[in-house]
């Protein structure tokens, strides 16, 4: 196997300039994490300053193709020897451009606000992650193949000053080791692999080491996450997150056959996304999985009150080379993330994904804040790429404003929290249902007004005039047929009384009810004159005329 | 009869304010609003509380008919169901997205390769303009909801709002009280819904709304004589051609209607406004559609409708002669020669045009409806659909229930009480009840007419029952007293005992139907048919996934460009879901090619191969239930191909594939069964997975037996992607060897 991209690197060496400063670098510790696609490398470096002027900036050093893969970059003070780490104090790091190095290399430097005096010493903890560190080799797999990667370093510590005393540990995940560039001082332990330790070595000293080895783990890479956090005030934060995946790993060729997976899923298709773990907030709810054509019936779900564990599988497992989209979306209680300061609001909540082993290329972060917020500024504690559009919901008028945060190359170190501040009148809240409250009462009230109003067009048409001669005989034959309900329940009282009369013999009683009853016929009959009256008056009903005084007639006498 | 409750001072206040004469009642109306607001505000008349009791059965008829057609979004989610949603989903999406006239002039490359497809001009678009409005409408309104969820509760909306269609229409048949349990009855026959479920996307669902808003109207214009009622129906019947093929029944059944009004001496001056402002205005209408163009004046089906028309001229004319000629005998010369000549002319008038092709003759589709055996021997394609078989009696009792035995009592109430609209429902459910036993799909169809037949028989039946009963409650009332009513006392107990039993056995059986609806729609009609559910070992269920899970994997994995071929089944789904090229899909409009697709699946595989190659075929799709016993796969519709491709490529022998006319996959197979592509690509590797204890290897679940080939060698195809129920599998076709 040959690795002649590393040339390049042996030629820096040549190319070495001059020391930048008086800084040695007494002590390098390099660990090298290689059990994750994430490429973990955690340098500890004991800086000294021969010189005698005060040095405020310590530099790092990338080759270039590395430093494109740089994810997350951080240099903490070790003081207490490692011990007390949630102490420690973490410097700024900024991209430099020093003049007068070699073009393809990277720097960052780490600014020390107190500076380092002369003959001082300071122990840095520089910690640097990077993403497609490792490349698959061979690069197209079949079925039952091994997935295998490599991963190139250098076994000096690559640094513009001179270094004294350095070693390098590589620890690679449980399992078969392909090769490894063996130079001096080599030990392999395990599934660790040492170099070092190397002495007295000028800067920009490089050394460059390959390790080819088994991998299995997924290569679950998100090469468009787009998280959207949306408040709503009535106590909901709904976080929907669009994912858009792509197996890293070695691409897969020839046929995929169901038949030997599901007989031996771990050696045929080991390296193969099974499943990804979420772990989302404690008091997630509402929770779905999901992507464009439906639901995605494969997942589960568990919580505790310290947390909720999502385990989502894709549609299908993930070969090399093999793509999935799909979205989850989940609703958090607003107390736990929304908070007061100073007449402010704001929101407080973790940047990256809550799934841990998915690499991301690119990370969009929207937060929908309700409808009327102003005053909008945003903290997060590494840079990102800021944006501003308006969203559109529900009973919206001007839209809601939206946050848009953008970063490439994001890791798991990435899970901070970042925090949006914002004005909001707690008043606002009601616009939207009194919107739809009087949007209902508008129509009940158009209903009302449509009922009672007269929309016809032409007074005067003949089917106008017969619908309304229509209502006044309606009306009229109601009133006739109340008339006569009551006129029978008189007859059915009369003849009760009638009854009791012959069982008890009691004539005052039903005299008197005689008496009430003749009356109340008196008020029918004087109910029944209009009724008569415009019956009377109206000339179509000449006909009906004589059957109806016949009936009054026999209502008088009764 | 709700008034009886009434008091009595409550009715003297109104009864003396509405006793003014009425001729000034618009200002009055309103002074004498607010003492009745003021002193019982409760207190409503008769009139009111009947109007009250209506509108809100029929508000909760109208929920009823919405939430019943929910089941599927419960028990599911809310997804687009079946073959046609998926690609009306589609349609409606680009409609959408890039707006009407992009929608009329898209030319669809994604399907039928390389032929493409036309999709303005060769689809009913109502469906899709109707969600597209809605959808647009709600966006308007600020309700931000996704086109699907709109796609999905179109149907269930459509029914809802045909149930107060329904309401009129029986409103308008026979009485408020038919048009109230017609809408009930119709909001959850299942009949309707098993086409107008949440999900069912489909033409149907608001077509049965059209047809139904059809008809009604022009009842109405019929009734009336109105030409605004004309209009409107003949808008409905617009709407209706814009959503589906099935407006041919309108067109055809509104001039046997008119016809038959005609022979029964019921022609009048209402009859011919309304035929006449409707089929002039609605076939105008319809032209606008591209997809139907022309047909109303060039094609066969369509001729009856025009024939009627200018009987109808010839008719008022004579009628106006006849008016104008007193004397009887001239006239009666008169009519011979104009109706010789009349006839006459018509047949010449038909027979050129036939003659000349200007009038196309019927369909396949037209003709195997008259003659149910016609697609049979003729057009396979139509035959393979299973929802174009004729009917079992066992699905009228699934689809019906009860309204089979009360179709004829209300029949038979229709023909007591004959007038214009009765005669019309009693053709509309004859000659849709014909087409139910034709196809088992146009049960649709006679759905609503058996509806409001039934509803009609039940509302008539409960009306006189609860006359004899209250009567006699009234008598007992009053006499309650030995003697005083001794005449009647001794007939009426029995009778009205009867009719309360009677009453009681109506009710029973309405609650029966109501359960049975809603139990046949839990269970039957609420799947969605791409996601398969069954019941696991331990009760729990198990949901199958598989379609999805293909078409996710090819729409992912495979290149943009790249095309499909499958069983034209799965054409629409692969097109919407999978976004991949297809070669035939569920448009069966080329006949050849479906026909080439089937030799293909049909031949051996390098034979197959030529065929692929030539259609630039990347991927081939099977279903496959020989794992989990789904028995809808393709291997049991294997024949339908090979009767097809047969059909137009005399190569294909359906005799090879059989054993003494058996079919069968087993080791008695025919060996061309056994070798050709189809069975290759079911069983590939089949016959090393043990699918059942005790069974041996390869034992095939849908089928129940042993597969015949085990060892299946694949040449020119490799297996690509099988689902993890194996109920889809894909499989890439190689590129050709290279020559050096």
């Amino acid at each position: 196997m040959g690795f002649r991209f590393d040339l390049l690197m042996f030629m820096i060496v040549l190319l070495s300039v001059p020391v930048l400063s008086n800084l040695i670098l007494s002590n390098v510790d390099r660990r090298i994490d290689l059990t994750t696609q994430a490429v973990r490398i955690t340098s500890t470096l004991k800086v000294e300053n021969t010189g005698s002027d005060l040095v405020s900036e310590v530099l790092l050093a990338f080759p270039d193709d590395q430093a494109k893969h740089l994810a997350y970059l951080t240099a903490t003070n070790n003081e207490g020897k490692g011990k007390a780490k949630s102490s420690s104090v973490s410097f700024p790091v900024d991209v430099v451009r020093p003049k007068g190095m070699h073009p393809s290399l990277t720097f960052y430097s780490v600014s020390l606000p107190k500076g380092l005096g002369k003959g001082a010493s300071l122990t840095l903890d520089v910690l640097a992650v990077f993403a497609h560190a490792l490349q698959p080799f061979p690069e197209r797999i079949t079925q039952p193949d091994i997935q295998l990667v490599v991963f190139n370093e250098t076994a000096h510590y690559l640094s513009p000053y001179a270094v004294k005393v350095q070693s390098l540990t590589v620890k690679l995940p449980d399992a078969r080791i392909e090769s490894f560039s063996k130079i001096e001082n080599t030990k392999i332990h395990g599934s660790e692999v040492k170099y070092g330790p190397y002495e007295n070595l000028p800067p920009f000293s490089y050394s460059s080491i390959v390790v080819h080895f088994e991998a299995n783990q997924p290569f679950a890479i998100a090469q468009q996450l787009i998280r959207e956090i949306e408040i709503s005030h009535w106590g909901n934060v709904q976080v929907t997150e669009h994912y858009n995946l792509v197996h890293g790993g070695a691409q897969s060729k020839g046929e995929f056959s169901r038949l030997d997976y599901q007989a031996r899923p771990h050696v045929r298709g080991a390296s193969a996304i099974r499943h990804l773990v979420a772990k989302l907030p404690p008091r997630a709810h509402s929770i779905y999985y999901r992507d464009e054509i439906g639901n995605i019936s494969t997942s589960k779900l568990w919580g505790d009150p310290k947390k909720t564990e999502l385990v989502i599988e894709p549609r299908y497992p993930m070969f090399g080379g093999w793509r999935t989209a799909f979205t989850i979306g989940y609703g958090l209680p607003l107390q736990d993330f929304l908070f007061h300061s100073e007449g402010k609001r704001y929101l407080n909540i973790s940047f990256g994904s809550p799934i841990n082993e998915v690499v991301i290329d690119t990370l969009i972060v929207k937060v929908v804040l309700p409808e009327g917020s102003a005053d909008i500024s945003v903290s997060a504690p590494f840079p990102v790429k800021q944006g501003q559009e308006t969203k559109f919901s529900h009973l919206d008028v001007v839209g809601r404003p939206v946050i848009v945060l953008e970063k490439t190359n994001v890791v798991l170190e990435h899970n901070q929290h970042f925090q949006v501040y914002y004005k909001f009148s707690s008043l606002s809240m009601f616009g939207e249902p009194l919107m739809l409250i009087s949007g209902f009462f508008f129509l009940f009230v158009a209903c009302i007004i449509y009922m009672h109003a007269d929309l016809s067009i032409s007074k005067s048409s003949p089917s106008y005039l017969a619908k309304l001669q229509w209502d006044e005989v309606q009306a009229g034959v109601q009133q006739v047929r109340n008339i006569f309900d009551r006129c029978l329940t008189l007859h059915d009282k009369l003849e009760a009384s009638l009854r009791d009369l012959s069982r008890t013999g009691d004539v005052q009683a039903c005299k008197a009810s005689r008496k009430a009853v003749d009356g109340l016929l008196k008020d029918i009959s004087k109910d029944l004159k209009p009724l008569l009256l415009s019956l009377q008056s109206s000339p179509q009903a000449a006909q009906i005329l004589p059957k109806c005084s016949i009936c009054k007639t026999s209502n008088a006498t009764s | 009869m709700v008034g009886k409750a009434e008091p009595v001072n409550g009715s003297v206040k109104s009864g003396s304010n509405q006793s003014i004469p009425a001729t000034m009642q618009s200002p009055l109306k309103k002074s004498d609003l607010i003492p009745n607001l003021s002193l019982k505000t409760l207190k409503l008349k008769t009139k009111q509380q009947e109007l009250l009791i209506r509108v809100s059965i029929l508000c909760l008829v109208y929920v009823l008919a919405f939430i019943t057609r929910l089941f599927s979004v419960l028990r599911y989610e809310s997804m687009i169901h079946e073959f046609d949603p998926y690609f009306n989903y589609r349609t409606t999406l680009f409609l959408t997205e890039k707006g009407f006239y992009e929608f009329w002039n898209w030319f669809d490359s994604e399907s039928w390769y390389p032929l493409g497809r036309i999709i303005g001009g060769t689809l009913y678009p109502g469906l899709m303009v109707t969600a597209a409005i809605i959808y647009w409408l709600l966006r308007f309104l600020r309700f931000a909801i996704h086109i699907r969820e709109v796609c999905v509760l179109t149907a269930p909306f459509f029914a809802s709002n045909t149930t107060l269609v329904a309401y009129f229409f029986g409103k308008e048949v026979w009485d408020s009280g038919a048009g109230l349990v017609a809408a009930a009855l119709i909001a959850i026959c299942p009949g309707y819904i098993s086409r107008s479920v949440a999900g069912s996307y489909d033409n149907e669902g608001v077509a049965i709304f059209a047809l139904l808003l059809t008809f009604y109207l022009f009842v109405k214009a019929v009734n009336t004589g109105s030409l605004a009622w004309a209009l409107a129906s003949a808008f409905a019947y617009f709407y209706m051609v814009s959503a589906w093929g099935g407006y041919v029944f309108i067109i055809n059944l509104i001039p046997l209607y008119v016809l038959v009004l005609l022979i029964t001496g019921r022609y009048s001056m209402r009859l011919y406004v309304a035929y006449n402002s409707m089929y002039v205005l609605g076939m105008l209408l319809a032209m606008q559609i591209r997809f139907v163009g022309f047909q109303h004046v060039q094609s066969g089906e369509h001729m009856a409708a025009m024939g009627v028309f200018f009987l109808l001229q010839v008719f008022f004319f004579l009628d106006w002669v006849k008016h104008l000629l007193s004397d009887t005998k001239l006239f009666q010369a008169f009519l011979r020669i104009t109706v010789t000549t009349a006839i006459g002319v018509g047949a010449i008038a038909l027979g050129v045009g036939m003659a000349s092709g200007y009038i196309s003759p019927w369909t396949g589709r037209f003709y195997s409806l008259l003659d149910p055996t016609y697609a049979k021997d003729h057009i396979p394609i139509i035959a393979s659909v299973s929802e174009h078989q004729p009917t079992a009696w066992s699905s009228f009792m699934f689809d019906f229930h009860i309204l089979l035995f009360l179709f004829p009592a209300g029949l038979y109430f229709c023909f007591k009480r004959l007038s214009d609209a009765t005669i019309f429902i009693v053709m509309y459910g004859l000659t849709s009840m014909y087409f139910a036993g034709v196809m088992v799909r146009l049960i649709l169809v006679a759905t609503p007419a058996v509806c409001l037949i039934s509803a009609i028989a039940v509302s008539a039946t409960i009306k006189n029952l609860t006359l004899v009963a209250r009567a006699k409650s009234k008598v007992t009332q009053t006499g309650s007293v030995r003697g005083s009513s001794s005449s009647k006392g001794s007939s009426k107990p029995f009778q009205r005992n009867g009719a309360i039993a009677l009453l009681l056995g109506a009710f029973y059986l309405l609650s029966k139907y109501a359960t049975h609806c809603t139990w046949v729609t839990s269970e039957a009609y609420s799947s969605p048919s791409i996601v398969l559910a069954a019941r696991g070992a331990h009760g729990n269920r198990v949901i199958f996934d598989d379609y999805r899970e293909a078409y996710f994997w090819l729409r992912k994995n495979t290149p943009p460009d790249a095309k499909v071929m499958s069983w034209w089944d799965y054409g629409y789904q692969i097109t919407a879901m999978g976004n991949r090229t297809v070669i035939v899909d569920n448009n069966t409009w080329n006949n050849t090619h479906i026909a080439t697709v089937g030799r293909a699946m049909s031949s051996y595989e390098d034979e197959a191969y030529e065929i692929m190659r030539s259609l630039d075929v990347d991927y081939v799709l099977v279903v496959f239930g020989g794992v989990t016993g789904y028995s809808s796969d393709d291997i049991n519709k294997f024949l339908w191909m090979v009767r097809i491709g047969g059909g137009v490529f005399p190569v294909i022998k359906e005799p090879d594939y059989l054993v003494n006319g058996e079919y069968r996959v087993d080791k008695g197979a025919a060996p061309k069964m056994l070798n050709c592509l189809m069975y290759k690509l079911s069983y590939y590797r089949f016959g090393e997975l043990t699918t059942e204890y005790g069974k041996p290897p390869g034992y095939d679940r849908a089928r129940g037996v042993e597969i015949g080939n085990k060892d299946i060698k694949l040449e020119y195809l490799e297996e690509a992607f099988t689902t993890s129920n194996w109920i889809v599998r894909i499989y890439k076709v190689k590129p050709p060897n290279n020559r050096w």
